[in-house]
């Protein structure tokens, strides 16, 4: 099996010729031109879908995730968990679902960890060479659409990614929805992930196109802070990343075991009993008090 | 995934000198990854110096723990004396089994003193087969993990003050690595001379 069969010549660099320059030649030739197409073996099965099904188990980590992003008037926030799970087992609380694709450009990460780490760096190639054959930056919208149709290439292969594209090109601000179905949808606010339902209740309420910096900052945080409470899956970290027209920055990184006490100091549960089949202290301070006033009458 | 896990929960319970010790998460999921309570204890008591932890389907705990309830009062009106934690244990396990073919999703824990203040604690599967030891029990449905961090922090013979240490930092370990339980938790000491003391627990919150 010889990767995907669509006919991707057009983009080689010698067949365009002249723009790019004998230097960029020799290193586009050294990579061998279409850099995304990376050769994979199939399996020697005749059955490919049985044997996806079978062997889905091994490699599907991080499907637990929360990630959002949002578009506003100082450009992007992009807030993530970093919680891995396998299963019920959490395999790590400090994963980087933030992917840094180049000074201007951010990817999210959820699904299968691994894919979203190749697949994005393989983006992250693309986009560089990009940049050497024009001269200039890759848009946000041409990014994501690399991205788009390498995972559409590979659509059925049992891929699981669900990722955003955010950065800043000469148009502004960019946030793009790419995922492994092949889907590529362009939008303000975007949520992926099992807690995103979570997030994006929080996020919609919070919204406003004129946020400043340091309140849509918050806001990201808070989305997530609330999903990974809410979420068995997500937890971890709170990153969040501001996207303006410098480029990105990581603004916070906050561990949840101290957020969630600094949202909400720690109140001592005192009605432990009142799930315990019988009466908490309060029901039974409540009946005490109407008895009381029963006999008094 | 098990129907065992739908809810999530961490129970452990374990012995000190003259004093037993129970312990429970206090979250409580529904469709697996929603969590819809965070002050859900899973201990039951059963009289002042016995009680009950229950893992699995909270439909099932709740069902099981009632009757449970029911069976020591009915026993305590009848012979008026509460049931020994070895007696109780046996009453749990007979309650399961009768249910052999269609059994309560639950993994119950047992824990108390007896009348000469020794301690007891139990654990069971679904059906009721059940392993007495001498230093801890766990369940849930992160049982590797808690017994990771119980086979290393236990020491035998504790006083109540340095047990409730130990298994308050099994529980907020263990569940660390188990993304359906944890939220807080509860602890509850049982003690010889000193009566009951029971405290909540402060954790990660994710």
């Amino acid at each position: 099996m010889n990767g995907p069969t669509l006919d991707f010549s057009f983009l080689d660099a010698t067949a365009r010729g002249s723009m790019a320059s004998k230097h960029v030649d020799e290193s586009l030739d050294a990579i061998d031109g279409n850099m995304h197409e990376c050769n994979f073996k199939a399996p020697a099965v005749e059955d490919f879908e049985g044997f996806q099904r079978e062997v889905i188990n091994y490699v599907k980590p991080n499907h637990g995730t929360t990630t959002l992003a949002f578009i506003f008037e100082h450009g992007i926030v992009v807030a993530v968990d970093s919680r891995a799970s396998q299963g019920p087992y959490i395999s790590s609380q400090t994963v980087k679902k933030v992917i840094e694709i180049n000074p201007f450009l951010l990817g999210t990460m959820a699904g299968g960890a691994a894919d979203c780490q190749f697949w994005q760096r393989n983006l992250g190639i693309q986009c560089r060479l990009h940049e050497l054959e024009n001269g200039k930056r890759i848009t946000v919208r041409a990014a994501s659409k690399l991205l788009a149709n390498t995972l559409y290439s590979y659509k059925g292969k049992g891929l699981s990614m669900g990722t955003m594209v955010a950065g800043w090109d000469l148009n502004g601000p960019g946030l793009y929805y790419v995922d492994s179905e092949g889907t590529r949808l362009k939008g303000q606010r975007f949520s992926v992930g099992s807690g995103s339902l979570f997030a994006y209740g929080v996020l919609d309420q919070g919204y406003k196109w004129d946020l400043t910096v340091e309140e849509a900052c918050e806001l990201g945080r808070r989305a997530i802070y609330h999903a990974t409470f809410r979420d068995a899956f997500s937890g971890g970290t709170v990153s969040v990343y501001h996207v303006g027209a410098n480029g990105w920055t990581k603004v916070t990184g906050d561990d949840v075991g101290e957020l969630h006490f600094s949202y909400y100091p720690a109140t001592p549960v005192d009605d432990v009993d009142a799930h315990c089949g019988g009466e908490g202290k309060k029901e039974a301070e409540a009946r005490a008090a109407t008895e009381a006033s029963a006999m008094e009458t | 995934m098990s129907i065992m896990s739908y809810n999530g929960a961490a129970v452990i319970a374990m012995t000190g000198k003259d004093c037993v010790a129970i312990a429970s998460d206090l979250r409580l999921g529904i469709n697996q990854n929603q969590t819809a309570a965070v002050d859900y204890s899973k201990l039951h008591k059963i009289h002042d110096r016995l009680y009950l932890g229950l893992t699995g389907l909270i439909a099932d705990q709740l069902t099981l723990a009632q009757k449970l309830k029911f069976k020591h009062d009915m026993y305590e009106l009848r012979e008026n004396r509460v049931m020994s934690p070895k007696v109780f244990g046996a009453v749990v396990s007979a309650t399961l089994y009768e249910k052999r073919f269609s059994p309560y999703y639950t993994e119950p824990v047992v824990a108390g003193l007896d009348a000469d203040g020794k301690p007891y604690i139990t654990s069971m599967d679904l059906i009721g087969a059940d392993a007495s030891t001498d230093d801890f029990v766990v369940a849930g449905d992160n049982v590797e993990s808690l017994f990771g961090v119980c086979e290393s922090f236990y020491k035998r013979d504790l006083d109540p003050e340095a047990l409730f240490e130990v298994i308050s930092h099994c529980l907020t370990s263990g569940v660390n690595r188990d993304c359906l339980s944890g939220w807080g938790g509860v602890v509850t000491v049982v003690t010889k001379g000193n009566g009951t003391f029971t405290r909540t627990l402060k954790s990660r919150m994710d």
